[in-house]
């Protein structure tokens, strides 16, 4: 995927997100750090030029979450969660780059759900490459792709990378 | 990024890259303190075991709180209930809480070095909470939390440190952490409280307070041992509050927005006034709460499985 197709992409994405919500009513995007937090503020920007309305934008980080901590030698680092609303009753929807074994979003889940009662949570992703390891699934999907367990999905956003690109590389590049 | 060595037990042995990953970390961790369900489930079904051989509220507490806030199982030993009252010796001890292998020993203890000698017999990861008067580590850890969230820096910052020099163990930690970060030191206090050669540290020491305490950003203050007054250190608690007493006064001979700092426990009234403890530019309540979010970040960084590092080289002292 380029650039073009990427903002394309979203654009239809934050045109399903409001068909779905019929509006931005208790609406909010949380992005999961790091590559989903630049996917939610640009879903939230598309939002705004569509409806004219601001939807918040809350930024979470998973890694107190991880079901793997005790088995990864080098902890990541943890960075901030910064959900300034109340998520009581919102209809969260969780932001990310690429949905792969679904266990961040378990994660995520997890952590919102410790923030209060959402009315709803949804999942958005630019990717879906399959290999689930547990039972879940996006209710927006930027593309489907079909991969294997020795390929890895390189995700690029100009805010982190300074361009936009998905690429399907071989596991050891980076 | 990892710490280097799976024990705390000093600030002697961190690099300056490793002090602020430990801050850093520490100010992702605020957050869970001010939500309304306060826990995250990052160690649960770890083990943490408070060895406290010297009495402690505010250290066990906060450490006890970051433990639970974290979903670690916690549990306190302490000098009064343990068997040390009955005879054992610290390394029977140790072999005994290990054989319930616990997965951090958090150690507070009289002697210096004690936690290291516990790091070379023990699997665990060894937090120093406090060991004679050689270092607490998470104390200076909080101090320099609680300085860069006040100022937005260290480096270049003046800080006095007035007291009892020669007794604490916070001060130690803390010269070693701010020399790392590029802080000036400047330490304060009669002759006889302060220890011989102190400066080979790169410190400044003086033995007027309006000395010690001209254009400082930060003044810490330091406990009076109370306990330690049959030593005829000084003649009187009088004479030290009017030598070196933090009055309101004396304040007014630092930077106009310098804060002032303790670790507690404070006594009103000797080396510090009542109005000046309670003042706007104090901070001291500040590092309580800072000080369960840094100890929730050590015990994270610590619970990564590093490489073990050969714990002879963690000697105290020197």
């Amino acid at each position: 995927m380029d650039e073009a197709t990427i903002d394309r992409t979203l654009t239809r994405i934050a045109h399903e997100i409001l068909e779905k919500h019929k509006g931005t009513e208790g609406l909010v995007l949380v992005g999961i750090r790091s590559r989903g937090v630049p996917l939610a503020r640009r879903l939230a920007e598309k939002i705004r030029k569509i409806e004219g309305k601001d939807v918040p934008v809350g930024i979470l980080d998973i890694n107190l979450y991880r079901d793997d901590l005790t088995t990864i030698a080098d902890h990541p680092i943890l960075r901030k969660t910064e959900i300034p609303f109340s998520v009581d009753g919102a209809r969260v929807v969780l932001v990310d780059d690429v949905l792969f074994t679904g266990r961040t979003i378990r994660a995520a889940m997890d952590g919102i759900i410790d923030l209060g009662r959402p009315m709803q949570i949804q999942l958005a992703v630019l990717v879906d490459r399959g290999h689930r390891e547990l039972p879940i699934r996006a209710d927006y999907v930027g593309k489907n792709v079909s991969t294997s367990l020795d390929e890895k999905v390189r995700v690029s956003l100009r805010e982190e990378d300074g361009a936009d690109s998905v690429d399907i590389v071989p596991k050891e590049a980076r | 990024m990892r710490l280097k060595s799976r024990h705390l037990l000093g600030i002697e042995s961190l690099t300056p890259e490793e002090i602020v990953l430990i801050l850093d970390t520490a100010e992702s961790f605020e957050e869970i303190s001010r939500r309304e369900i306060k826990k995250v489930p990052t160690l649960r079904g770890r083990t943490v075991v408070n060895l406290f051989m010297e009495p402690s509220t505010r250290t066990r507490t906060s450490f006890e709180l970051a433990e639970k806030r974290l979903s670690a199982d916690s549990l306190n030993f302490s000098a009064s209930a343990s068997s040390l009252v009955k005879g054992e010796t610290l390394i029977d001890t140790a072999r005994n809480i290990e054989a319930m292998a616990p997965d951090f020993i958090v150690m507070r203890h009289q002697m210096s070095g004690a936690p290291h000698f516990l790091a070379r017999y023990c699997r665990s990861s060894i937090i120093n909470a406090g060991d004679g008067s050689h270092e607490h580590p998470t104390q200076a850890l909080l101090d320099a939390y609680t300085i860069r969230q006040k100022k937005k820096r260290i480096d270049g910052l003046r800080v006095a440190i007035v007291g009892d020099i020669l007794h604490s163990r916070v001060v130690r930690s803390n010269v070693f952490l701010l020399r790392k970060l590029g802080a000036d030191v400047v330490l304060g206090g009669p002759p006889t409280l302060m220890p011989l050669e102190i400066e080979r540290l790169g410190v400044t020491v003086s033995h007027r307070m309006e000395e010690a305490l001209d254009g400082a950003d930060v003044i810490m203050m330091l406990r009076i041992q109370m306990e330690r007054q049959g030593a005829g250190y000084f003649p009187s608690v009088r004479e030290y509050y009017n030598l070196f007493g933090l009055t309101e006064e004396r304040v007014r001979l630092a930077k106009d927005d310098a804060i002032i700092m303790h670790p507690g426990p404070i006594n009103r009234g000797v080396e510090i006034e009542s109005k000046v403890a309670d003042g706007a530019y104090s901070v001291i309540l500040d590092q309580v709460t800072n000080g369960v979010a840094v100890r929730m970040a050590v015990l994270y960084l610590l619970a990564g499985e590093a490489e073990d590092a050969d714990p002879s080289e963690e000697r105290p002292g020197r």
